[in-house]
């Protein structure tokens, strides 16, 4: 069977991997695609402009398809379909033939007449062709817009900022964000979340003119404001690309798009549309969603299966600019027809509606935003019908409560429930595969590829495959990995308790196999918790990650930074001076850190001996940057120059950085010390964060930045700074002994049952008994420590280990390359 | 181990220069080898030491381990595991690393490689 593919877009692409995986015999198959690459994904071409490459976007290489024996031809449109002959020519004027073909040609922007569209600096947003325009053109821009405040819009404004145009407008017609997908109340919170990230919102506005000589510079509206701009993306939607259709004589819509029936046939039966260029029972569908399950239509036409196009539920969730935006069901139903349930949290910037049906029984739909959690179990819910609790609006609050079994939802779904809506895989899917053997998340993408397109299903799947293993009296645990057979905590202390020193000897001890690069790290982490041995001795370099293995920050291209730590962000002239001597001798790049320490770029793995020979002898010492470990206690300069400072919040805060240094933990570990409360150390967003009071030192704990970033919570208030350094004794080793791996204190805590009570409980009342063991724990740690690089560069043969070329240790990696960035160097972008 | 007529032995390191469960790079004119000693399954292997997926030359930096029965290693960038003994990537990508023979004589390692390589 001769097969034509005229499209390699995502839906195009999803075809020819359904075929291939679908049929018994040979297929002969072309697809014709007319950009420049092969497929890409586009859902997530943002990523773009955050460093991701052109090529890692890519579906699949060139390669893919010449294994699976499909002829790709791109770069080369089709420009006729001969009905008569069966037959297609294209640009450069290939003509082939077929038994069928199939139309994915996708869509284009819809670009609305305004005069002025064509002047230079407007753009369209759809391939990496127009994103590598926009990058060109960004640097020159200070003002942009978006014509366009949906989904596609917003993207836009996100690529906008991302590209460094920070005063970025979007221009809506309708009178609310996102019309078509949530209602005003989520609309208008939704704004004030995006406006508070620096976006300006226009909405009820229609554009009637792009000003500006040859490139644009302004818009002039229908209320005959002006916006001064100089750039401008236009996203008011799709068109279909239903023109090759058109000119054969294929049915189209009266606004576009080729007429499939649920088979995927167009008007002539030898012809399948499918993707964004299709148009079923009246309906454009803009997700790649329903365009993989039109191309699994398709492939059941071709090869006779069963399978037909049934419609597709249009409910998504996304992150726009950092905000979680959801809706799902019928989103606005209202009257008589169903109850509205609204849940409305302006001080955290949560809205969520949920609408039921009148006798209270049903879900029909609703909108969550800055929080969709719940939206995978509140769709399931919705599309299976399951019959809602007596209190519908459990469904919403119980949820927020934190008393609710995350897990428990999956129990009531049906086996038929969707739960990976991309890879079309059910509940009995999954379950049927983990009774086959397969237990792990990664089993079950591997087996049935749940899981592995946008990854919204992964916490859902994970909770079917532990509710599937119970179901089957299989005890689940929270194990390490395929080669130790206990969690973090229970190997802790069986390591305390045998007294067990190398990586090597726990494995050989406790654990079957040879090791990997999970609990290696985790294994070597735990070792110097417990004893604060040199990393580097009794071969347990080897187990450590590449950054604690050579002391420092692995980087782009292979070269590695050196942070030296300056103590509560305290340093000398003098000191200053050689961190900027050493930075030229060693052509480093050099920049200011968060934690108020100076970051060296761009050493090579020979060089690091002696940058820190040279750093050492100038009184510096390890800073730690590299490890799972003490970072910086950052300070506000206090009393001793502020008038405002109560305490001398520098020798305070460079007392306990000496303190904790080199400790080894679950995660890295920030502190802060601020001397009033005007909080200028930010201490409450480190995992321990000491404020100033007229009576002495409050003391926070569990904070964190990053990307979930949350406060840190008052554990102590009025202490004296000896019982302040008692309670983080003995805060930081109940940590160390009790947290997950890669765990930040916040988390940490948000698991730990009982919450701040019962930490409080623990470290200020002494609750287990724990108090005294737990300092003298830390103390001894405190007691062994020894800078590491100066163990390092003494030790000839530890040092013999910092070269690139085992064979030729003076040469250095003829790979590692540099830019040029404001008089200094920077990595050469990934390849 | 096959020993072919275009391939030669060609000298990397000492024994003891390699740490033990770990790796290193060995300079073979112009191509950069990650050589490993894995000492607990009492096996030598070598792959090439840029990682196909960013085209870092990283990999003797990595960590070595198994799953299963398969000896693997994994890159410091990105933790993309790669088989040692065929080169496969273990981590669902479509790049698989070349890999080459080691021979250890009398505490002195050698690596094969094929004549068109150098």
């Amino acid at each position: 069977m001769k097969i034509i593919i005229v499209g390699n877009g995502m839906v195009g692409f999803k075809l020819c991997e359904k075929l291939v995986a679908k049929s018994t015999k040979s297929l002969d198959l072309i697809v014709f695609g007319e950009e420049m690459r092969p497929a890409y994904d586009r859902v997530h071409l943002s990523e773009f402009f955050n460093g991701k490459s052109a090529e890692e976007l890519q579906l699949a290489p060139s390669s893919w398809y010449a294994d699976k024996g499909i002829e790709l031809i791109i770069g080369d449109p089709i420009l006729e379909i001969d009905r008569k002959a069966k037959s297609v020519r294209s640009y450069l004027g290939r003509v082939a033939y077929y038994d069928y073909l199939i139309l994915a040609t996708g869509s284009a922007a819809f670009v609305p007449p305004i005069p002025g569209v064509e002047k230079a600096g407007v753009f369209i947003y759809r391939t990496i062709e127009d994103l590598v325009l926009m990058q060109s053109w960004a640097p020159k821009a200070k003002t942009g817009a978006v014509i366009g405040g949906g989904l596609l819009g917003l993207e836009a404004a996100k690529a906008m900022i991302d590209l460094g145009v920070c005063d970025t407008h979007v221009i809506e017609f309708a009178p609310r964000l996102m019309p078509r997908q949530i209602d005003d109340a989520g609309s208008s919170l939704l704004q004030g979340k995006l406006e508070s990230l620096g976006l300006t919102i226009h909405t009820s506005k229609n554009t009637q003119e792009i000003l500006g000589e040859s490139a644009i510079s302004g818009m002039q509206f229908q209320d005959e404001s002006i916006l001064p701009v100089d750039m401008l993306v236009i996203s008011a939607g799709i068109k279909p690309r239903d023109e090759l259709a058109r000119a054969c004589g294929l049915e189209v819509g009266p606004r576009g798009g080729i007429v499939v029936n649920q088979y995927m046939q167009t008007s002539d039966h030898h012809i399948l549309a499918i993707g964004e260029c299709a148009l079923y029972e009246g309906m454009i569908y803009g997700l790649v969603a329903p365009g993989y399950d039109m191309a699994e239509a398709a492939v059941s036409t071709l090869l006779g299966l069963e399978k037909t196009f049934q419609g597709f539920d249009m409910s998504t969730k996304l992150k726009l600019i950092g905000v979680d935006v959801a809706s799902f069901g019928d989103p606005f139903v209202t009257g008589n027809d169903a109850h509205t349930i609204v849940f409305e949290d302006r001080n955290k910037g949560i809205y969520k509606r949920v609408n039921i049906s009148p006798d209270g029984k049903e879900l029909l739909g609703g909108i969550l935003i800055g929080d969709a959690d719940q939206y995978n179990m509140l769709l399931q819910t919705c599309k299976n019908k399951v019959v809602l609790p007596p209190n519908p609006e459990d469904i919403l609050l119980g949820a927020r409560g934190g008393e609710h079994d995350g897990g428990a939802g999956v129990t009531s779904l049906p086996d038929e429930a969707v739960i990976c809506s991309c890879e079309a895989v059910s509940k009995g899917d999954i379950s049927s595969h983990v009774l086959e053997g397969a237990a792990t998340l990664d089993d079950i993408k591997k087996c049935c590829k749940a899981g592995t397109g946008c990854g919204g299903c992964v916490p859902m799947v994970k909770d079917i495959i532990n509710h599937t293993l119970k179901a089957q009296g299989i005890y689940v645990r929270n194990v390490i990995c395929e080669h130790f057979e206990f969690s973090r905590q229970e190997l802790m202390d069986l390591i305390r308790l045998h007294d067990l020193r190398s990586y090597d000897e726990v494995l050989t001890v406790h654990g079957q196999g040879d090791g990997c690069e999970t609990c290696k790290p985790l294994v070597a982490s735990i070792l110097a918790s417990l004893w604060n041995e040199l990393i580097l001795d009794k071969g347990n370099d080897t187990a450590q990650d590449s950054n604690d293995r050579f002391l420092a920050n692995i980087q782009k291209g292979g070269t590695y930074s050196v942070v030296p730590r300056i103590p509560g962000g305290e340093i000398t002239p003098d000191k200053l001076i050689v961190i900027g001597q050493v930075a030229k001798e060693f052509n480093l790049y050099t920049k200011i850190t968060g934690g108020q320490r100076i970051d060296l770029f761009g050493a090579h793995l020979s060089d690091l001996p002696t940058i820190w020979e040279q750093l050492i002898a100038a009184g510096f010492e390890s800073g730690h940057a590299y490890g799972k470990a003490l970072r910086t206690v950052k300070s506000c300069v206090g009393s001793t120059w502020c008038r405002f400072g109560l305490h001398d919040s520098v020798s305070f805060a460079i007392q306990i950085e000496e303190r904790y240094r080199g400790i080894r933990a679950p995660h890295k570990i920030k502190g802060g010390v601020s001397g009033c409360i005007r909080e200028c150390a930010e201490a409450q967003s480190k995992d321990f964060g000491i404020i100033a009071t007229e009576k002495g030192w409050n003391l926070h704990v569990c904070g964190n930045g990053g990307s979930k970033p949350q406060h840190a919570l008052l554990l102590a208030s009025d202490l004296d700074s000896e019982t302040c350094i008692r309670y983080i004794d003995r805060f930081l080793m109940f940590y160390i002994k009790t947290a997950d791996p890669l765990t930040r204190t916040a988390t940490w805590l948000n698991k730990l049952e009982g919450g701040m009570d019962y930490l409080r409980n623990v470290v200020v009342n002494d609750s287990l008994g724990l108090g005294a063991e737990l300092e003298t724990e830390m103390q001894s740690l405190v007691d062994n420590y020894v800078c590491e690089w100066k163990a390092a560069v003494e030790n000839p043969a530890f040092r013999k280990r910092f070269s690139h070329f085992v064979n030729a240790p003076e040469e250095k990696d003829p790979t590692v390359q540099f830019d040029e960035l404001r008089e200094q160097k920077m990595a050469k972008a990934w390849k | 181990m096959v020993d072919t007529m275009n391939d030669k032995w060609i000298h990397a390191c000492s024994v003891q220069d390699v740490p033990e469960n770990g790796g290193v790079c060995v300079k073979v004119a112009d191509l950069q080898i990650a050589l490993f000693h894995f000492k607990r399954r009492g096996e030598w292997y070598a792959t090439q030491n840029e990682c196909p997926h960013r085209h870092q030359m990283a990999l003797s930096r990595g960590m070595i381990g198994s799953q299963g029965d398969e000896p693997k290693v994994a890159c410091p960038f990105h933790k993309k595991t790669f088989s040692l003994k065929t080169g496969e990537c273990l981590s669902g990508d479509e790049c698989a690393i070349k890999t080459y023979q080691v021979r250890v004589d009398d505490d002195q390692v050698f690596l094969s490689i094929t004549d068109d390589e150098l």
